[in-house]
């Protein structure tokens, strides 16, 4: 359990103000002139030490990110780009920082910019955001008049942020489809490599972090590496927000340690499941993209990206949707095929032409209107998706059918042999 | 750098700058592929050509993964890469059926069938004999693309080659994808016609059906076409094409590679001005009796023209050659006329003041070396209309270099950025004397050019345009060191022929000559003559392109191949063959020497054009001394002996200052009279193009023409 000391996010449930006074009581903006004043290095050096995985999916190291920026400014920019187009199913964490606490980005933005040698910060903000994306460039405002960013500001490094309002795409949130939106073009993710450290935003060096990982980097800094790392498990460090939602008591968003065990992390901030521990059916432990977990794993299970990945899942987000045994778990997975079909982009082949197969068998899974084979068909398919991708939209609209298969597949076929047995007695009759 | 690879099993160095695809292919591996394509940008989408490299956790795209990207192993082995291992063939498996789930499998009545990558590719990767998608397939609304792309978007398959090539050869954004996902759609936006020059290009690269020619529509299947190598005469570059018949029709036209010519594009008058060689045609001579056009035999034509010729005195005749005449026809008939002893010829109908030595009236630079150049200076042409194809070369220097273009001319959209600098022709002054900005910038370039239209050349003061030209290229160092672009040389004054026969006519000096005391006449001083009644015969060599009915007088044989203005105003009508009937040597305007093959045979009772000239002089009792088409090309050699070199552009011999400033002649400018382009409708610029139906249409869709230009 994360002690109320070792929390980050304050003002995570917006009970304060989210202004340049508030947040400078709470420890935002505390003599962010003497981490600037430890040089780019050092704060690459002490980011890559905490162990800060970052926060938006796929748990790449932080520290490691920027130490791949060019370590000198040539003829071409630097640029950070901070993705706040949070629009994984589930996910609302970034939501809250940015309305809520929204100068702990302000401050990263200017940390980590100034880590990676950038003279310009542009915040992606999901298309849906409206009043959050009003709050940030509140706090960007506010900061600026603060001379804390913008030029010739107090802390010697010119900083500008820019806020960008997106569309409302969620392939938008895939890091270079983010640069290519945010270039005015289609979202569409770009071949990698160059990686965007190399060639990103206008064909600059850049770097795509997650609202959460830039929003915790000043913290750090503050409270040095160890602190961060001593929270956690080994490769696991730190806290993390976590989204609890679904058929929970009290569903809330909670900055927890990371590695608590599921179960008590449910029970102690969520008010458990509805209808007792007992009740649950299965979790989906980080997101949409993820499979999920049956309870006889979620008991047990540590929520950390190492852990997650032994139950054959993942911590994505870390937006845990919980569902009782109320709920039509096929239908469920099958809306959430319905999304990666309408969310595909539709540049490569097999996520293109694969989404849209995955969603019509499903739909038909759910009525049991099916052959039984074509479940291993499905499976099939999702094998033909995955991996064959530019980008993990493939994979992810592959591994949430996966865990249905893996973990529910005789339910499954209870509803084919169902149906059968419906259609017969209609034609008995 | 190179670096080792095992491909396949077996070692190799594959070149950094090369991607894995091209690796795999020199290594002897064949790569499926769709989205890939050499000349467009890698776009990494259809997933076909994934290949596995051993070690990596998922196959990899090979068209978009570099050499210089792939790490050697831990323990310092090269890299090892499978091409053909059991999971590649699962992966690429698996991508095909995901590619055929939606499309029509409509192949019977699909015209891409028998020449579909895609359906080659699934003989090597689909699924035998069944398939596992049971849902209902997607459809996909048409969409118009214009009067020559003919589209069944339903079996598109998104590999985008059609989007990249308008938007990074062809220069127009005219095609884009709309929506997401499955629904992700191929358009042009609002339902525009794809406004380019080089639109049918687009048919050869889909690797589907799904965009199609619409003349060409349901007309044949490739197998049973006989294809013939020729060359493309609604230009003057040159273009390499392949001309598909069946029986006696021409159906297709399709563009060769040639690297140096036309890479492996064509303009859509080269592909589908090609239905005008069945209409309109001539097939049998005609003689006017009592003001009309009769048909008659050959003896009766041949006796006619006789008769006339015996009645009329050399300095009373003339001779002109139109655009599409071959090399051989051409010297036939200067032949013919000097053994009569005349001396107005003229092959320039537009009034191009140009001739003297070759370099003075050829396009030096060559197509390839506009490449190299920095600064490129355009005098009265629109290239995009003159040679759509050299159009989009400019447009990938100015891509993927630093070239700057200037134009001095009416204002035009040439696909790249351009300084306009007006169309005053006393601008060139200007030029000339340094004192322009402009000048200033050719100046300093390293590899400067002009290109200079004929439609410059062509005014009345043309000799003094030509000059000032001429000046500007030897004062701003266009005439650099002698040799070809690529070994150091360079030559930046060009001349941009509109004409396909215009060089070899000026090559074998098919212009006005001398004899006894007399100077012959030019084109406009043949019309003048025949209005005053001083020439009383001309012979048209296929003229269609000045004033032919303006001719007073004048008793005129026509030989061509299409009814056209000129065959209206003849007398005798001796009907010829086109230039896929005939084998012939044509000159391109870089003074490369191309030979086309003869496809099909001239219709009804026409026949091959130096033939008939050589049986015409049988009958004038001038007998021209070959019997064959090797004698005659012998005679075309023994003439200009660099008729012997083929496929060549000739390269620049250096800087020499008494044949630079011999160029032209000065005189006024007139600044009343705007610089442009010859051209003022390009679908319709020769005999075949007006007599093309599609053509027509096209001229129509476009917009073409002096008004249509105004308007936008």
């Amino acid at each position: 359990m994360l002690a109320d000391k070792d929390r980050i996010f304050t003002n995570l449930y917006g009970f304060q103000s989210p202004g340049l006074e508030a947040a400078r009581k709470r420890g935002n903006w505390d003599d962010t002139k003497k981490i600037l004043e430890l040089g780019p290095e050092a704060i690459v050096d002490a980011i890559k030490k905490s162990g800060l995985r970052g926060r938006g999916g796929a748990g790449f190291p932080t520290g490691l990110k920027w130490s791949f920026m060019p370590k000198e400014v040539k003829e071409r920019p630097h640029y950070l780009v901070v993705n706040a187009d949070e629009s994984e199913p589930g996910t609302c964490k970034d939501r809250d920082i940015l309305r809520h606490d929204p100068h702990t980005l302000v401050e990263g933005c200017l940390v980590a910019g100034f880590a990676m040698r950038a003279h310009a910060a542009y915040i992606y903000v999901r298309g849906e955001f409206i009043r959050e994306r009003e709050a940030l460039q509140r706090a960007v405002d506010e900061a600026v008049d603060a001379k804390l960013i913008g030029k010739n500001n107090i802390h010697g490094w010119n900083f500008d942020i820019h806020i960008h309002h997106g569309a409302g795409a969620y392939i938008c949130g895939e890091e270079t489809a983010l640069l290519e939106s945010l270039e005015g073009k289609k979202g569409q993710p770009r071949l990698k490599p160059p990686f965007p450290a190399n060639v990103g935003l206008y064909g600059c060096p850049t770097t795509v972090n997650n609202v959460e990982s830039i929003a915790v980097a000043p913290e750090i800094m503050r409270r040095g590496w160890e602190w961060f790392a001593g929270i956690g498990r080994p490769n696991n460090t730190g806290t993390k927000v976590f989204c609890i939602s679904g058929h929970v008591n009290k569903p809330c968003n909670v900055e927890e340690a990371m590695g608590v065990p599921l179960r008590e992390m449910i029970d102690k901030h969520a008010g458990g499941v509805r209808g007792g521990w007992d009740n649950l059916l299965a979790i989906i432990p980080g997101g949409a993209s993820v499979p999920l977990i049956p309870k006889s794993v979620c008991d047990t299970v540590l929520m950390d990206f190492d852990a997650l990945k032994d139950a054959q899942s993942g911590l994505g987000t870390a937006a845990v949707i919980v569902m009782d045994k109320s709920t039509d778990i096929v239908k469920a997975i099958a809306r959430l095929s319905y999304f990666y079909k309408h969310e595909s982009c539709g540049q490569c082949t097999p996520c293109r032409e694969g989404t849209g197969w995955m969603w019509r068998v499903m739909t038909r899974l759910q009525r049991g209107e099916a052959r039984v084979e074509e479940i291993d068909l499905l499976q099939e398919v999702t094998k033909e998706v995955e991996g064959h991708t530019i980008c993990a939209l493939g994979d992810a609209a592959a591994w949430p059918i996966q865990g249905l298969i893996r973990h529910f597949r005789p339910e499954l076929e209870r509803r084919i042999a169902e149906y059968r047995g419906f259609v017969t007695r209609r034609a008995a009759e | 750098m190179a670096r080792k690879l095992i491909i396949d099993g077996k070692e190799v160095e594959a070149e950094d700058n090369l991607t894995l695809l091209q690796a795999c292919e020199q290594a002897g591996a064949e790569v499926p592929r769709f989205c890939y394509h050499e000349r467009l940008s890698v776009a990494g989408n259809c997933r076909m050509c994934l290949v596995e490299w051993v070690g990596a956790p998922k196959p990899q795209a090979s068209c978009s993964l570099q050499v210089k990207d792939i790490f050697p192993n831990k323990d310092g082995t090269p890299a090892k890469i499978n091409t053909n291992s059991p999971y590649v063939k699962k992966a690429r498996q698996g991508v095909m059926e995901l590619l055929l789930i939606n499309h029509p499998l409509d192949c019977p009545i699909c015209d891409q069938g028998g020449e579909c990558d895609l359906q080659d590719q699934a003989m090597a990767y689909g699924r035998a004999a069944f398939h596992r998608f049971a849902e209902n397939k997607r459809g996909v609304e048409d969409k118009y693309m214009g009067p020559l792309v003919k589209t069944a978007m339903t079996r598109c398959i998104h590999c985008t080659r059609c989007i990249r090539f308008a938007t990074e050869v062809a220069g127009v954004p005219d095609l884009g994808a709309t929506g997401r996902g499955e629904d992700m759609e191929v358009t042009t936006y609002l339902e525009k016609a794809f406004a380019s020059e080089l639109s049918g290009n687009v048919v050869d690269l889909c690797p589907v059906g799904a965009l199609t020619s619409k003349p060409y529509a349901f007309n044949a299947r490739p197998w049973e076409l006989r294809k013939t190598e020729s060359i493309d005469v609604m230009d003057a570059q040159g273009c390499n094409i392949r001309v598909d018949a069946r029986g006696r029709e021409v159906l297709r036209v399709l563009p060769r590679l040639n690297e140096e010519v036309n890479e492996e594009w064509i303009s859509d008058k080269a592909r589908h001005a090609c239905d005008g060689l069945s209409r309109q045609r001539l097939d049998r001579p005609y003689i006017r009796r009592n003001g009309k056009l009769a048909p008659a035999s050959w003896a009766e034509a041949f006796a006619a023209v006789a008769a006339r010729v015996a009645q009329t005195s050399a300095e009373r005749m003339a001779a002109i050659v139109g655009d599409l005449a071959a090399a051989e026809e051409i010297k036939a008939l200067k032949d013919l006329m000097t053994a009569l002893g005349v001396v107005n010829l003229d092959c320039r109908q537009d009034g191009a003041k140009l001739g003297g030595p070759r370099p003075t009236y050829l396009f030096n630079t060559t197509i390839a070396g506009v490449e190299a150049a920095d600064a490129l200076l355009l005098i009265g042409t629109n290239p995009r209309w003159e040679a759509p194809v050299l159009n989009a070369r400019i447009r990938k220097a100015w891509l993927h270099g630093h070239l700057k273009i200037a134009n001095a001319g009416a204002p035009v959209d040439l696909t790249y950025p351009v300084q306009q600098l007006g169309a005053d022709a006393t601008l060139l002054e200007a030029l000339a004397d340094g004192s322009h900005a402009f000048a200033t910038v050719l100046m300093s370039a390293r590899r400067p050019m002009l290109i200079l239209g004929v439609g410059a050349v062509s005014r009345p003061d043309g000799a003094a345009v030509l000059k000032l030209a001429a000046k500007i290229a030897a004062d701003t160092g266009m005439i650099g060191p002698a040799g070809s672009p690529s070994e150091g040389g360079w030559n930046g004054f060009n001349v941009l022929h509109t004409a396909a026969s215009r060089v070899a006519a000026l090559d074998l000096g098919f212009l006005p000559g001398k004899a006894k005391g007399q100077t012959g006449r030019d084109v406009a001083g043949i019309v003048d003559g025949a209005q005053k009644g001083e020439i009383d015969f001309i012979y048209s060599l296929g003229a269609d392109e000045f004033a032919a009915d303006k001719l007073g007088r004048a008793f005129v044989v026509y030989q061509g191949s299409h009814g056209d203005v000129g065959a209206h105003n003849a007398d005798v009508i001796l009907p010829g063959a086109a230039y896929t009937e005939k084998d012939g040597l044509y000159v391109n305007f870089e003074g490369r020497v191309q030979e086309a093959e003869r496809a099909t045979f001239p219709p009804g009772e026409a026949k091959e054009d130096w033939a008939i000239l050589r049986a015409l002089s049988d009958v004038l009792g001038k007998r021209l001394p070959y019997d064959n088409r090797e004698a005659l090309c012998a005679a075309v050699v023994a003439q200009a002996p660099h008729f012997t070199v083929r496929d060549k552009a000739p390269v620049h011999g250096g800087a020499d200052p008494a044949v630079w400033n011999a160029v032209g002649s000065k005189g006024p400018l007139d600044a009343t009279l705007p610089l442009a382009s010859a051209i003022t409708d390009y679908y319709l610029t020769n005999p075949i193009a007006r007599a093309s139906r599609t053509m027509a249409e096209c001229s129509r869709a476009f917009g073409h023409g002096a008004s249509a230009m105004a308007a936008e």
